[in-house]
C-alpha cells in the first residue's frame, strides 16, 4: 500500500471515469453539468495517459494527454456556445425539448 | 516513500469528492468551483507522478479558461436550475448501478494490466523518459517539435476553428445599433451627400 504504482493511479482514473458516466446519467436535464461530466471523463482519460507515459517511460502518452487538453478546451467553447444560441432562441435549456429545434 | 503515498492519497481523495460533488451539487456556480478543485488535485498527481508541464497546462488551461468560461456560461444564463434537476433521484439507482458495474470492471482490467502488463516491473516514475537525464519540459518538446510536429500544427487549427465556431455562433447584430459602414462612406459622392435649397426669407430650412 505505500508504494504508491500504476495500478492506484489507473484506480484512480476509472473512479473518476464512472464519476463522470453517473453525472451524465442522474443530469439527463442539465445540459451544463452534462459538459462538466464531460470534462471529468477527459480528466480521467488524462489521467490514464499520464501515468502510463510516466510508467512506461515513454513521453508520447503526455503528447496524446496534452492534445486530448487541446480537444477538450475547443469542445467546451463550441458547446458553450451552442448553449448560449439554443438559450437565446429559447429562453431555457432544457435538453428534452431540444428534438423540437427543427431546419 | 511514505509521504508520496500520503499525498497521493490526499490528493486522489480530493480529486474524486470534488468530482462527485461536481456531479451531485445542486447550484451549477457550486459546481463549477467543486470541478476547478478537481482539476487541481490532478494537476497535483500530475506533479506527483513527474509531469510537471501537463500538471501546469492543466492548471493554466483548465482551471484558468474552461472552468472560468463555464462559469461565465453558468452565471450568464437565468435559468432556474431546480427545474432542471428534476429526475435526479429517479435516475439514480440505475447510475448507481451502472456505475458500480462500470468502476469494478475497469478497476480489473487496469489491475491486471499494471501488475501484468508491460510496465508491471516500473516501480519509479519516469516523466521524463526511460534512461534519460532531462527535465520533463525539454523531453515533451523534443518529441512534440520532431515527430509530432504535423498534429501539433493540427491541434492549432482545432483550436482556430473552435475559435472561430464560437464566435460565429455567439455572435449577433442587435438591432437599431448605429454602426460605422465604411462602403458607405466611400461611396458617397457630393450628388448623395449634398442638396441645394433655396430657403424663403422668414422661414427655416425643413427636413
Amino acid at each position: 500500500m505505500m508504494v504508491i504504482g500504476l495500478a492506484h493511479y489507473l484506480a484512480v482514473a476509472a473512479i473518476l471515469f464512472t464519476i463522470g458516466v453517473f453525472g451524465i446519467f442522474v443530469n439527463r436535464k442539465n445540459i451544463i453539468v452534462i459538459l462538466m461530466s464531460v470534462e471529468l471523463m477527459l480528466l480521467a482519460v488524462n489521467i490514464n495517459l499520464v501515468a502510463f507515459s510516466v510508467y512506461l517511460g515513454n513521453v508520447t502518452g503526455q503528447i496524446f494527454a496534452m492534445f486530448v487538453l487541446t480537444v477538450a478546451a475547443a469542445e467546451a467553447a463550441v458547446g458553450l456556445a451552442i448553449l448560449v444560441t439554443f438559450f437565446r432562441n429559447r429562453g431555457d435549456i432544457a435538453v428534452d425539448d431540444a428534438a423540437m429545434m427543427k431546419g | 516513500m511514505a509521504l508520496q503515498a500520503i499525498a497521493f492519497y490526499l490528493m486522489s481523495a480530493v480529486t474524486l469528492v470534488a468530482g462527485f460533488c461536481v456531479v451531485s451539487a445542486r447550484n451549477p456556480v457550486h459546481s463549477v468551483l467543486w470541478l476547478i478543485l478537481a482539476f487541481f488535485s490532478a494537476a497535483g498527481l500530475f506533479v506527483l507522478l513527474g509531469a510537471e508541464f501537463l500538471a501546469m497546462l492543466l492548471v493554466v488551461v483548465y482551471v484558468g479558461a474552461v472552468a472560468v468560461l463555464f462559469l461565465f456560461v453558468v452565471m450568464m444564463l437565468d435559468v432556474d436550475f431546480t427545474a432542471l434537476r428534476q429526475g435526479f433521484a429517479r435516475y439514480m439507482p440505475l447510475g448507481l448501478v451502472i456505475g458500480a458495474f462500470l468502476a469494478a470492471e475497469m478497476i480489473l482490467v487496469s489491475t491486471a494490466v499494471a501488475t501484468r502488463g508491460a510496465a508491471k516491473d516500473n516501480d519509479t516514475p519516469m516523466a521524463s523518459g526511460a534512461g534519460v537525464d532531462i527535465s520533463n519540459v525539454e523531453a515533451i518538446g523534443r518529441v512534440l517539435y520532431t515527430d509530432y510536429i504535423y498534429f501539433f500544427q493540427a491541434a492549432g487549427l482545432v483550436l482556430l476553428v473552435a475559435m472561430i465556431g464560437a464566435i460565429v455562433l455567439t455572435l449577433r447584430h442587435k438591432p437599431g445599433v448605429k454602426r460605422q459602414i465604411i462602403m458607405d462612406q466611400v461611396l458617397r459622392t457630393p450628388a448623395t451627400g449634398m442638396t441645394i435649397v433655396n430657403p424663403k426669407p422668414g422661414e427655416g430650412i425643413g427636413e
